[in-house]
């Protein structure tokens, strides 16, 4: 965990120092990077037997912890726009 | 919605291919994975380092709206709580963990393969794509039943990229701000969370 914090903040330091450029080639790096670890999960799913023989299950669990947290952060979401006074359109 | 697309497209030629024996086995059992992991926080740290617009643009908003991405965390961990509760087949803490990838499938499935292996790192893949496709199909009924913030709330992290043209059309163009500040947040977020409750 805290060589993943040094990489984030490293990251952070080196985008502010960069901050009046214009970083072309990051998002495009960042999606390559996306799909290879991507790619990598999909490897391992595909050569465990024990995974490929649940995924119902783990598709099932997946659809109810989604739905577990879209349900708790509209609940949240609807109790802080009671809170904020509903001022129109968030603006004062 | 295309990138989304691709990105599950390499996942199943991935299993596709795992499951042929198409490639070398060394590539899932060595470091690749953790190294490519840190290049991309990496590049996620430098972007987040690097939009500086972010926060002059929030001076005129209401500023108890600012609490929004607070609410998001406190609502989906309650969500994922009682899920946790009803199911009982994945640790409360997994089950967090999966949670607080708050729809940023690629990043949190791939730190949850790292830390808890791949069979829970597809579950946080799968429950995050559905939590995208949720903002994305049903913002007209979140805004209908729970007020207009609450598709910024549910679509979490996407709230600053892949759900915003929706978030815009059904929660106001006065709200696209705010959705970018707390998308900002929970992106920023996501890493530390997951790795957080991965570990304990």
């Amino acid at each position: 965990m805290l060589q993943i914090m040094l990489m984030m903040v490293c990251g952070i330091i080196i985008g502010r120092t960069l901050r009046h450029r214009k970083l072309r080639w990051l998002s495009p790096l960042t999606t390559v990077l996306i799909w290879i670890l991507l790619f990598l999960l999909g490897l391992e799913v595909g050569g465990d037997q024990t995974i490929l023989h649940s995924i119902s299950r783990l598709g099932k669990d997946a659809l109810l912890l989604a739905a577990g947290g879209a349900v708790g952060s509209a609940v949240a979401a609807n109790r802080l726009w009671h809170y904020a006074g509903k001022s129109k359109g968030g603006q004062e | 919605m295309k990138g989304s697309l691709i990105i599950i497209a390499f996942f199943i030629l991935g299993t596709v291919c795992g499951l042929l024996h198409l490639v070398p086995s060394q590539l899932t059992q060595g470091n690749t994975s953790y190294f490519a992991l840190c290049a991309l926080i990496f590049c996620v740290g430098i972007s987040i380092g690097n939009d500086s617009s972010v926060l002059q643009t929030l001076r005129h908003t209401n500023p108890r709206l600012l609490l929004l991405p607070l609410c998001t965390f406190v609502g989906t961990m309650a969500g994922c709580l009682a899920v946790s509760l009803l199911t009982s087949t994945h640790r409360l803490t997994d089950c967090l963990a999966i949670g607080s990838g708050f729809g940023y499938y690629s990043l949190s499935s791939i730190f949850i393969t790292q830390y808890r292996g791949a069979a829970l790192g597809t579950v946080a893949l799968l429950a995050n794509i559905a939590r995208e496709l949720i903002t994305l199909l049903a913002s007209p009924l979140l805004v209908r039943w729970f007020g207009p913030l609450a598709p910024i709330s549910v679509g979490g992290a996407t709230s600053m990229d892949t759900t915003l043209p929706i978030i815009s059309r059904y929660s106001g163009k006065d709200l696209v701000t705010l959705s970018v500040f707390h998308g900002f947040c929970m992106d920023f977020s996501v890493p530390f969370l997951v790795t957080f409750f991965c570990e304990i």
